[in-house]
């Protein structure tokens, strides 16, 4: 009986195994199918596109869209193409990228090894800040801005996205920190090391998933934020807004083809620091999660 | 005074005292066990020698210097762990070097102490590797190594055994006690396992619910122990408490306890003061080591009592053959020899040696002293 179970298990595993890679392969096409419309599209004049064949590869090859989005596009009434506004946008992201993950790593340290009276409510507290949504806090954000004079600036933007980030960031540093022995804090204390030189040269250095989680995720949230930028952007706006501005104006011919290449543009660094760093970032929620 | 003073320490958390009055004097080049069951205080009485944790009232003072308030990397101690606490990042040589860094050595000494104690633990070869490459025994020496770089005026171990096998643990064992003999620094040494209290010392601190309660020599502590927690703490298998009635005739002390049948056994005993106890229960205290078939018996012993019972349980040891019979309504472990004529259910002739046993006060449960 049993090798008849494993018979018809064996066949049968083969027609379903034949389906599962067919069902797979169709969500991958699907999945594709925006990516390649908006490669395809961004590398056609744009007649062929109003011609109405969206799914076609180009006929005749052309970079100029891109050329035209990154320099000379129509951003609300000025033609700079979205480069100015990319350049914000690695002004803004690189900082506080930098900042929430730093100060993450220090809260995650010193409410692991150095407890202290009440730190798990000020840990809730912290928590709890992951929970609240964006809205809620425009207007004493910008009232907070407008009295530190930092209204309508990079560096505004920069401290609204580390205020936003550092709940998640010492979520994640916190769990990752509470699964290393607090021996080895107590080794080193004997040995002469004070907080911050633990913290340098034992700590940090065993911290590397954790950081690449952190990075990822705070490098997508604050690139991909909208709503912070267009309230509080001002003249330097990131590029999520000066996309918004290139594809949503109403005047003059709709260039498609552009806005296409804008799209991406304004997605690639995402997707870059994905490609690179994506394969640790799932080890290191593991890490995180799991073991904390 | 001595090299190491505890002097009256006490540690509370909150309204809780987990150690009370806690006094002890090390000498300098004594190796201290400090031994007792989980939770009896002991890990923290090391870890206020250390300063790791804060000492409630009283005072602890190492090499004359009273350190209360000192941070722990100026009271020129080191630390061995139970997980050895290697930083994983760093390599042996580092790892080992980390605390004289931090100290502000320099590199050549530095260099020269690293050379001098790798090649004490024979660690040479493996100090360009990363902790996470080595074996439990080598991970041990290293953290053995890290300490002894440091020449500290005394060694604190937390339990260092307590991770390895069974067998790398008595190699281990032996290996500190040479290393201690050879180097002749005062050690305070915190453990659970009686052997290790037993081999290791020079003295031993017995601890339970936050009270010293014994401090002696290991032969003190063994022949002689305080109380019945002290007596059947170390030792295995444990001490063998019996309640007996004291009986005394034509001035001889007799202990009457029952046999498996139920039947009354009288055996004499070597405490002549225990006469004041005539009519009243006591408990007696017999090694199972004490217990013995007659050929096996100690030949220097001049009280040594024939006892008849019958045997419950024989468990062959290879070396020894341990026997259970019952008595007092207890069961009593023997350590006959290996080929000692002994099978469960059958009458046999047991020899105890009496010199060897200990009173205790059934209600005190404290030894009672001969004068």
């Amino acid at each position: 009986m049993s090798v008849a179970t494993q018979d018809t298990a064996i066949s049968t595993g083969k027609i379903t195994r034949a389906l599962i890679y067919l069902v797979l392969l169709l969500f991958a096409l699907f999945y594709l199918l925006p990516l390649f419309v908006m490669v395809a599209n961004s590398l056609k004049p744009l007649d062929e596109i109003t011609g109405g064949n969206m799914l076609a590869l180009p006929q005749t090859w052309t970079i100029e869209p891109w050329l035209a989005a990154w320099s000379t596009a129509q951003i609300g009434v000025e033609p700079t193409g979205l480069r100015p506004y990319f350049i914000n946008s690695i002004l803004m992201v690189v900082p506080a990228v930098a900042i929430s993950t730093i100060l993450g790593a220090i809260n995650g340290y010193i409410l692991t090894k150095w407890r202290f009276k009440g730190d798990n409510i000020l840990f809730g507290l912290m928590l709890f800040s992951c929970f609240i949504p964006f809205q809620i806090v425009l207007i004493p954000m910008a009232t907070v801005l407008g009295k530190i004079g930092l209204a309508g600036s990079i560096p505004g933007l920069i401290l609204v996205h580390v205020v936003y980030g550092v709940g998640f960031t010492t979520l994640y540093y916190r769990n990752y920190y509470a699964a290393v022995p607090s021996e080895l804090v107590r080794a080193a204390m004997i040995d002469g090391a004070g907080f911050f030189r633990i913290f340098w040269r034992i700590l940090l250095p065993l911290s590397g998933p954790i950081t690449v989680v952190s990075v990822i995720w705070q490098f997508t949230n604050v690139w991909n934020d909208f709503l912070f930028g267009a309230s509080f952007g001002g003249t330097s706006q990131p590029m999520t807004v000066a996309l918004n501005n290139l594809v949503q104006s109403s005047t003059g011919v709709k260039e498609y083809n552009v806005h296409f290449a804008g799209a991406i543009l304004a997605a690639l660094p995402t997707l870059i620091v994905y490609i690179v760093a994506g394969r640790y970032f799932v080890r290191g929620l593991m890490a995180g999660s799991v073991k904390g | 005074m001595g090299f190491l003073d505890i002097t009256n320490v006490t540690k509370s958390y909150g309204n809780v005292e987990v150690l009370h009055k806690v006094d002890v004097e090390v000498q300098e080049g004594e190796f201290l066990v400090l031994v007792g069951p989980s939770g009896c205080g002991k890990s923290t009485l090391l870890n206020m020698i250390a300063g790791l944790e804060d000492i409630t009232s009283g005072d602890i003072s190492i090499n004359g210097r009273v350190v209360s308030g000192v941070h722990p990397s100026k009271r020129n101690i080191a630390m061995v762990f139970q997980s050895y606490a290697l930083y994983p990042n760093m390599t042996v040589g580092q790892n080992m070097t980390f605390g004289l860094e931090m100290h502000g050595v320099p590199k050549p000494e530095r260099e020269k102490a690293l050379a001098d104690v790798s090649k004490l633990l024979q660690i040479e070869q493996l100090l360009d590797r990363k902790p996470g490459q080595l074996s439990g025994g080598q991970r041990q020496r290293v953290a053995m190594g890290r300490a002894l770089v440091r020449d500290p005026d005394v060694f604190l171990f937390d339990e260092p055994l307590s991770n390895l096998d069974a067998k790398l643990r008595v190699d281990m064992r032996t290996e500190i006690k040479k290393l201690h003999e050879q180097l002749k620094t005062t050690v305070v040494y915190v453990t659970h396992d009686q052997i290790e209290a037993l081999t290791l010392s020079t003295r031993i601190a017995v601890m339970n619910g936050g009270y010293i309660q014994q401090l002696g020599t290991p032969r003190e502590i063994y022949d002689t122990p305080a109380n019945i927690f002290v007596a059947t703490f170390m030792g295995s298998p444990a001490m063998n408490i019996v309640p007996a009635k004291i009986k005394v005739d034509n001035g001889v002390v007799f202990a009457e306890l029952t046999d498996a049948e139920g039947q009354p056994k009288l055996l004499r005993t070597v405490q002549s003061n225990l006469a004041a106890w005539d009519g009243r229960e006591i408990l007696l205290g017999i090694r199972p080591e004490a217990i013995t078939d007659p050929d096996g018996a100690d030949r220097k012993s001049t009280h040594l009592e024939r006892l008849d019972n019958r045997i419950t349980v024989t468990e062959p040891a290879g070396s020894d053959t341990f026997v259970t019979m019952t008595l007092g309504g207890r069961d009593v472990i023997g350590r006959m020899r290996a080929d000692a004529d002994a099978a469960a259910g059958q009458m046999f002739e047991f020899a105890i040696n009496m010199e060897k046993a200990v009173a205790f006060d059934p209600q005190t449960e404290d030894r009672i002293r001969p004068d």
